[in-house]
């Protein structure tokens, strides 16, 4: 059964594109054939951190108008065979995002195979995010331990339970997962950050993952490649985990706790 | 607050993060709260208004529907309190 997972957040900037990125790659290297959507309209980047922007040419938008097909507008990533990007327009407005048009690209996608369907959201709670949420399966809230993050969270997974598709036919609740991102140990133990605990008691929903704070995404979106891709690091590493965990696989929690360098390590590093 | 109790707290946290988890604790249960609220409440507000206004002379500040839908509870509470005029 394909699935349609959102990844949603309320607030702008707290990881959800660098998040599709690595987990539609992750999902895509499991050999799911897979599609990350951009439904953050006017302000496009899932193409940039994908490193797929010089071959955009037909928009999500085309495609809902009818100004371009389906296998026109997707645009295949280079890495892997198994992964498609739908990039958002950056000119039209948000209001050509309607349930119908994205009903009908997300039929038409599951219809040519895709096991996949993940949905970058837009940051807020306009009809920009109510459309990326609407026809979720699961969700992925990205969350940062910081205060108004989390109130967010909290405020777009009431939204997951009472406007989304499944809501409104009372099917079966959205499955929501959450991703702690640019998760500090060092400051957590110092108590100047939210620790997993206080998020888990604040908005009690199943964890997914933890992504400690760290350069290599910044490197990794200058170069163009999800941060997946690169192994040796511990973020990707991390989004790894949450991808095996998506899958069904149990993976303990690493990169969660600190602790100080020794003599020996701060010498040779490590 | 007796000096023995004070010193027998909790070692206070150093950081911020705890106040930042209570302040959570508090708005996200406000909202919970909020949006549990049945969407008739504010136009049966209204009509209560309207029908001790017929007898009463009251404005609408001075009637308060407090809706409460507490998880620990096992049942929701409908609070209302209208402030009358003192009976002379
Ligand atoms: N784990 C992380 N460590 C450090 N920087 C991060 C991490 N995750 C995201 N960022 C940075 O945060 C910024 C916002 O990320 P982005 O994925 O675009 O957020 P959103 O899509 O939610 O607006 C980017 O500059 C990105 O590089
Ligand atoms: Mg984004």
């Amino acid at each position: 059964m394909a699935k349609v997972i959102v990844v949603t957040s309320g607030k702008g900037g707290v990881g959800k594109t660098t998040s599709s990125a690595a987990i539609g790659c992750g999902l895509a290297m499991s050999g799911a054939k897979t599609v990350i959507i951009d439904f953050d309209i006017g302000l496009r980047n899932l193409d940039l951190i994908m490193g797929c922007e010089r071959r955009v040419v037909y928009d999500l938008i085309n495609v809902i108008n009818g100004e371009a097909n389906l296998q026109q507008a997707l645009v295949k990533d280079k890495r892997i065979s198994t992964l498609f990007i739908l990039p958002a327009s950056q000119t039209r407005d948000k209001e050509a995002l309607t349930k119908v048009g994205v009903e009908k690209v997300i039929a038409d996608l599951k219809a040519d195979g895709f096991e996949y369907i993940i949905c970058d959201s837009p940051a807020g709670i306009e009809q920009g995010a109510m459309m990326a949420l609407y026809y979720a399966d699961e969700a992925i809230v990205t969350t940062n331990p910081e205060v108004s993050s989390v109130r967010d969270s909290d405020r777009i997974t009431g939204m997951l339970s009472s406007k989304s598709h499944r809501a409104e036919l009372q099917l079966s609740p959205i499955r929501v997962h959450l991703l702690i991102t640019r998760y500090c140990p060092e400051r957590v133990e110092k108590e100047e950050m939210l620790s997993i605990e206080d998020i888990d008691d604040l908005l009690g929903i199943e964890l997914l993952g933890v992504i400690p704070e760290s350069q290599d995404v910044l490197n990794a979106s200058n170069l163009g490649e999800p941060v997946i891709l690169n192994q040796d690091c511990d973020a990707g590493k991390a989004y790894q985990d949450a991808v095996d965990r998506l899958l069904g696989i149990d993976r303990e929690f690493r990169f969660v706790t600190y602790r100080k360098k020794g003599f020996l390590s701060r010498i040779f590093g490590g | 607050m007796g000096l023995l109790k004070y010193f027998r707290q909790e070692k206070p946290k150093k950081g911020s993060a705890r106040l930042a988890k209570d302040r959570l604790q508090i708005i996200v249960a406000h909202e919970h709260s909020f949006a549990a609220r049945p969407s008739y409440l504010a136009e049966m507000q209204q009509e209560i208004v309207a029908v001790i206004r017929k007898y009463m002379d009251i404005s609408s500040d001075d009637v308060k529907c407090e809706f409460s839908d507490k998880a620990e509870d096992d049942m929701s509470v409908l609070e209302v309190n209208v402030a009358l005029p003192k009976h002379k």
